[in-house]
């Protein structure tokens, strides 16, 4: 079968574009996980929740960069509620009770979603509807500014995690906890704040994709999927990997979507993850380990 | 152990089943139905509580096995004149094995979360190829067709009524119990559970730790798989739906609520958690599943071992 070189170009983009976003829930999720053990299941809620959001505050000022900043807030300060309530009475057990909690918030957030919004998606306007032309196609400019936005607010957090002092309290958390405590940063509170942190993540990403595809209670499910195999193909709390996983994962869907049903063409990532748990468990984007 | 206590448990065993039996004769058909519906969903529960609770691995998975044995049933009810529950069975029970077998190969060299994720994903992968297939599963519509007759060749042959139906179910997943807990007191399960406390200590000494978890997981797919044959024969039809791995998680959610680790509190576990639903979905329609969350959320913080986990080690003798 021949595949025109323009339809390769085009899914190239494509693939960019919806990497990079997938990247930004994914480093969420990775942030979560590398620095307090939570397998976060409720993460493509709090994607949707913000999405969700986006559109409220849209609807009550116009405005799409005040929804972008108001729903990154508001879902960040519900994430870090969820974290006081379910998950601080659980540190120190199985992380896989974390899972099971997560897995319980993200049913009751899902339907409060269904309750609250009913199952009729809804749109996000674009904040512009320029379009170039891409071959025979009017390509139009939001996308790329999406994967722009995206990548500079995965570069922020870096360095915010870099350089920021609070950055370096994380990390400090991240790499010993009681240490950390001990030199008087307050660890509880810097692990409230990651989740927030990460939830916020989630909640941008979830405004930033809504002008794509519609907005309904059930596009969370898809993506905390996807992030979790990006999560693992990149290697558990590498944020690099998982930028790199992302973009790698979702150019592989994208090219298989050429020769196969978009449906179909999920399976690909998930083969990807499983070859990468059996052969690589580290994670295919991080140096391998001595 | 004392003999009496031996004799308590085998005492409440008779009276729970001889009220399982008389139950569908004394019962309005809607709590009939329903009750049979616990029983299987309480099948599917307890096979996914042979990983959970005797192995230590949580399977986000069991969906799969669960919906190939139903489509597996399917396949031999819409290909066979007249219908045979045995051919249903049996194709069921290769299907669910054959995936299970599968899935335990690639899964089983991962541990806690990573094999959580895993399973997950295989699940997804079934979910896509069944809900692509159109020419074979039916896609999202699924598959519709007709009841069996209970029958053994030459000897007789009766439709099911639901009553029938009930004792058939009933005497399936009693048998699959008797059989579990048989195999978590056999030297088989004394090794599951000595992987579960340390699965290091288990491969010093000798045992074949991989070898073990392969037969789990393929034990456990075989019993989920059974569940998929009778939901199938109880409701007639067979949906992608039930490949989705929500159904995984609700299943994860029974083992929790009723207590791991006991065999019975996954069929405790189901049935609590399908009267909450149906308890709430009177008055939340569709959205039952908020209360519910919370009260699963509450009881993974305060209640870890679940309704029947003061009871795990007398459930075990």
């Amino acid at each position: 079968m021949e595949i025109p070189l323009d339809q390769i170009l085009i899914q190239t983009i494509n693939g960019i574009v919806t990497g990079m976003i997938l990247a930004l829930v994914a480093s969420g999720l990775t942030l979560i996980f590398g620095i307090m053990d939570v397998v976060n299941f409720a993460h493509g809620e709090l994607f949707m929740l913000g999405a969700y959001v986006g559109v409220l505050i849209l609807a009550a000022s116009g405005n799409f960069w005040l929804a972008l900043v108001g729903a990154t807030f508001l879902v960040g300060l519900l994430g870090g509620m969820v974290y006081l309530t379910t998950l601080r009475p659980l540190i120190g057990r199985d992380p896989l009770t974390t899972i099971l909690a997560t897995f319980g918030v993200s049913l009751v957030l899902q339907n409060y979603a269904l309750w609250q919004f009913g199952p009729v998606a809804r749109k996000i306007q674009e904040p512009f509807t320029g379009h170039f032309t891409l071959f025979y196609l009017e390509y139009p400019y939001y996308r790329l500014v999406i994967a722009g936005l995206a990548a500079a607010i995965i570069g922020g957090l870096w360095l915010f995690l870099k350089y920021g002092t609070y950055g370096i309290w994380i990390r400090a958390t991240t790499q010993d906890r009681v240490m950390a405590q001990a030199m008087g940063i307050p660890v509880p509170w810097v692990l409230t704040a990651v989740f927030a942190i990460g939830s916020g993540m989630a909640a941008a990403s979830g405004v930033l994709f809504g002008p794509l595809v519609g907005v309904n209670y059930a596009m969370g499910t898809d993506w905390v999927l996807k992030a979790f195999i990006v999560v693992v193909v990149g290697g558990m709390g590498n944020l690099g990997g998982s930028i790199a996983a992302a973009i790698f994962v979702s150019l592989l869907e994208a090219y298989a979507s050429l020769v196969v049903s978009p449906a179909q063409s999920v399976i690909v990532s998930f083969v990807v993850l499983i070859l990468t748990l059996l052969f690589r468990p580290t994670g295919l984007f991080v140096p391998t380990p001595k | 152990m004392t003999q009496r206590r031996l004799l308590v448990y085998w005492a409440g065993f008779t009276v729970i089943i001889a009220l399982l039996i008389v139950a569908p004769l004394v019962l309005p058909e809607f709590w009939r139905r329903f009750l049979t519906e616990i029983l299987i969903w309480g099948l599917l529960a307890m096979s996914s509580d042979i990983l959970i609770g005797y192995t230590g691995m949580v399977s986000f998975g069991h969906s799969a096995f669960f919906g190939l044995g139903m489509y597996g049933a399917a396949a031999a009810l819409l290909s066979t004149r007249p219908p045979s529950l045995w051919l249903a069975l049996a194709y069921g029970l290769v299907a669910a094995a054959g995936v299970a077998a599968f899935v335990a190969y690639f899964s089983t060299r991962l541990r806690d979360i990573y094999f959580a994720i895993t399973t997950l994903i295989f699940s997804q992968i079934f979910y896509v190829i069944i809900f692509t297939a159109t020419a074979w599963t039916g896609g999202e519509n699924g598959l519709n067709f007709r009841r069996p007759a209970l029958a053994i060749a030459g000897l007789f042959s009766v439709p099911f009524d639901p009553a029938t139906l009930h004792w058939f179910v009933l005497a399936v997943v009693t048998a699959s119990y008797l059989l579990l807990r048989r195999i978590t007191q056999s030297p088989f399960g004394m090794v599951l559970q000595s992987i579960r406390e340390n699965e290091a200590r288990t491969r010093a000494i000798g045992y074949p730790v991989e070898r073990y978890k392969i037969v789990a997981v393929m034990l456990s797919g075989v019993f989920a798989g059974l569940a998929g044959v009778l939901y199938a024969i109880q409701n007639q039809f067979a949906a992608p739906d039930f490949v989705f791995f929500l159904v995984s998680g609700e299943v994860v959610i029974y083992n929790v609520i009723g207590g791991i680790g006991t065999l019975v509190g996954p069929i405790v576990g189901a049935a609590f958690f399908l009267l909450l639903r149906e308890g709430f979905s009177r008055f939340l329609t569709e959205y039952y599943l908020i209360p519910v969350g919370l009260i699963f959320i509450a009881m993974v913080i305060f209640l870890p071992q679940g309704l029947l986990g003061f009871a795990r080690r007398w459930l075990n003798r």
